[in-house]
């Protein structure tokens, strides 16, 4: 099936030599910060020790997980409406585990040493997990979505001994991000991150973001192509997302609740920088201030019937729900929790150009993968989709 | 439970103290100057400390005695910055040492103190816990280890340390060493380093480089060892220590 990704319009050659060129970008930036060193090329210092990319890590890890939201409906509960898109949401899966994946390689001071995460496996470190449960989440997308739709190239009926693995990949996604929340949740030294709220709180913001980028995709796919992801489909994702945006907002309050009502200070502190500044130090105030902007202006229109059910209404607020949580877990929580330090003083932390350059190169290896993969899903269902009822795609 | 590993481990160590150990104090001994660990007997029991009498560093130099001795020591590059600077063991007020118990009304003497910082070889350490691929690691007489050349430079340690004692070479810290050490070896960018109670003097039986340069004003020693020195200051005046709320067990103790 690979050979389909080799044929393609003018313009999808374009948006493919973008990305490649943005990788090598990334690439450079990436190998001249190991060159003169990271205090040139990051805004990241002693007190600031992990920043942007892993904010990235934390976020993609949510979006990857989210599959399970297409996937867990049509494999466990026979919902056919999802039957078009579940190979969507695996190969969006794979896509996103690599830019996770990549994020924390990136940060690595002596990256040639990454093996000895493997060679000297310590399973006190949630960094060790981290890994084991990303490769074999990405693996397990990988087989289950190529499997699939191989069986739908040739009109068949999945193959039965793929059944196990759909049913593991289910299980694991809420795992992957339960694992990365608990990078964060025991650290003694760092009160903003410690909360057993933790991990359920990155699933609800995971599981607002995910659909909502799904759901773009879905819409510039039907533009694009002439595979239809459905619009019954896309409509649920909107409802999904409705769902866990206020979830997601609620345990926003039950951490100002726990940290307010109970004085302790060093709770409120990285609340109160984050939202108002602490000691004379705003950076972070503005963005915040637009990221709830983004949550609330989503939550309306997507709390309406009409609106969400809108194409285009609907697509502003997955944007906005998309990108409000994106500015909020990809890298406001990563920084606050190092402020104040354990000294109660507060140094600030800001994305320089290079970081984010290298970021913009992983995310294209992600683009590209994902890219790639749906060409050749969407090329398979152009022709024929057959779920597993026999339903025929109809094209319009 | 004590893993093969672990028994290679210790028995190496014990044999380096207990055997090793008393031949080099022996050497030592007779070199003028040199302030001996009197301790050494065996691995058994044994968890070094330190208690810093803050009463008695007075003037600016004697705070930069000790600093000097260690930093020179060891090769710490010299980093003006502080966004980015690598300190092993260094000063800050009674108030930021102790963010968090800090009392407001202490008499304005203990006030102005300064204090010394250093890595505190947590018992609990959340650094060793979190570190991926044990490059920083436990020595079983207590000594919280960095091995330089094993560490990723993932700096999740330096997330996990509540005591800012970490550093991270920003940048290539070979560049900003002024006087170089040729017995103590140099890093490389992209690491962590932090203060290793000067493993490699306690296993030749001498005294940190900073307990030595204090001169008297550190005090060292076995904590399990009820005849120590150390037991017998602790014991004999009030101490604190950095954020015992947290469970990680600093093994530095402060003289107020
Ligand atoms: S003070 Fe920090 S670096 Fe030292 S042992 Fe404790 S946690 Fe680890
Ligand atoms: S930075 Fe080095 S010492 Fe610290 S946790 Fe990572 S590998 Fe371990």
């Amino acid at each position: 099936m690979l050979d389909l990704a080799l044929k393609g319009r003018p313009r999808y050659w374009i948006w493919v030599s973008f990305l490649i060129t943005m990788i090598l970008i990334g690439f450079i930036c990436w190998m001249r910060e190991h060159h003169i060193g990271a205090a040139f090329t990051t805004g990241l210092s002693r007190d600031v020790t992990w920043g942007f990319h892993v904010g990235q890590l934390t976020f993609f890890v949510g979006v990857a997980a989210s599959a399970v939201l297409v996937v867990l409906p049509y494999y466990f509960h026979n919902y056919r409406v999802f039957g078009r898109i579940a190979v969507i949401g695996e190969f969006l899966a794979v896509g996103c585990v690599l830019i996770a994946m990549l994020s924390v390689f990136v940060i690595m001071g002596q990256p040639s040493r990454v093996w000895n995460v493997l060679l000297h496996a310590t399973p006190h470190s949630i960094i060790f997990w981290d890994m084991v449960v990303l490769i074999t989440y990405l693996s397990l997308n990988l087989l289950c979505g190529w499997t699939v739709l191989h069986a739908e190239k040739k009109s068949a009926p999945p193959p039965k001994w793929i059944k196990p693995f759909i049913y593991w990949a289910i299980l694991w996604a809420p795992s992957i991000h339960t694992v990365t929340a608990f990078l964060y949740a025991g650290l003694p030294g760092r009160p903003h991150w410690m909360t057993a709220l933790q991990a359920a709180h990155f699933l609800a913001t995971a599981f607002a973001a995910g659909p909502s980028l799904l759901i773009i995709l879905s819409m510039i796919i039907r533009k694009v192509s002439k595979f239809d992801p459905g619009q019954q489909a896309i409509n649920k994702l909107a409802e999904i997302a409705t769902y866990a945006l206020i979830i997601h907002l609620f345990f926003i309050g039950l951490e100002f609740f726990t940290a307010f009502y109970s004085q302790i200070p060093d709770h409120m502190k990285s609340l109160i920088y984050l939202y108002q500044g602490l000691e004379g130090h705003n950076r972070l105030v503005p963005w915040m201030a637009v990221s709830t902007l983004l949550a609330f202006i989503g939550l309306i229109i997507f709390i309406f019937p009409p609106l969400r059910k809108w194409n285009v209404t609907k697509v502003i607020a997955a944007a906005c729900v998309f990108f409000s949580i994106w500015m909020d877990k990809g890298f406001a929580f990563v920084v606050s929790g190092f402020i104040p330090n354990p000294f109660d003083r507060v140094t600030e932390a800001w994305i320089a150009l290079n970081e984010f350059l290298v970021a913009a190169g992983v995310w294209s290896v992600g683009a590209l993968v994902i890219t790639v993969l749906y060409k050749i899903a969407i090329t398979v269902k152009e022709k024929a989709v057959f779920d597993k009822y026999g339903q025929k795609q109809v094209v319009e | 439970m004590i893993t093969r590993r672990d028994f290679l481990k210790i028995a190496a160590f014990s044999s380096l103290l207990g055997l090793g150990g008393a031949f080099t104090i022996n050497a030592l001994e007779k070199e003028p100057g040199q302030k001996v660990l009197k301790d050494i007997k065996a691995l058994k029991g044994k968890r070094w400390a330190m208690v810093i009498d803050t009463r008695k560093f007075k003037t600016q130099e004697d705070f930069e005695k000790v600093i000097r001795a260690c930093h020179k020591a060891h090769n710490v590059p010299e980093i003006a910055n502080p966004l980015h600077e690598v300190k092993w063991i260094w000063t800050d007020d009674y108030e930021h040492s102790f963010a968090g118990t800090a009392e407001e009304y202490i008499s304005t003497e203990v006030k102005e103190r300064k204090f010394l910082l250093l890595c505190n070889h947590c018992d609990n350490a959340p650094c060793v816990r979190v570190c991926p691929v044990k490059a920083t690691f436990k020595r079983p007489d207590g000594i919280t280890m960095q091995d330089m050349h094993r560490c990723i430079g993932c700096k999740f340690c330096m997330a996990g340390c509540p005591y800012g004692a970490r550093n991270y070479n920003f940048l290539p810290p070979r560049d900003y060493i002024k006087e170089l050490n040729p017995e103590y070896p140099t890093r490389t960018i992209g690491v962590v380093e932090k203060c290793t109670f000067c493993n490699e003097r306690i296993d030749r039986g001498l005294l940190p480089y900073c307990v030595e340069a204090s001169e008297g004003k550190i005090i060292f020693g076995d904590l399990y060892d009820p005849n120590s020195e150390i037991r017998k200051v602790l014991s004999e005046n009030i101490v604190i220590r950095r954020k015992v709320e947290l469970g990680t067990q600093p093994m530095v103790f402060y003289i107020i």
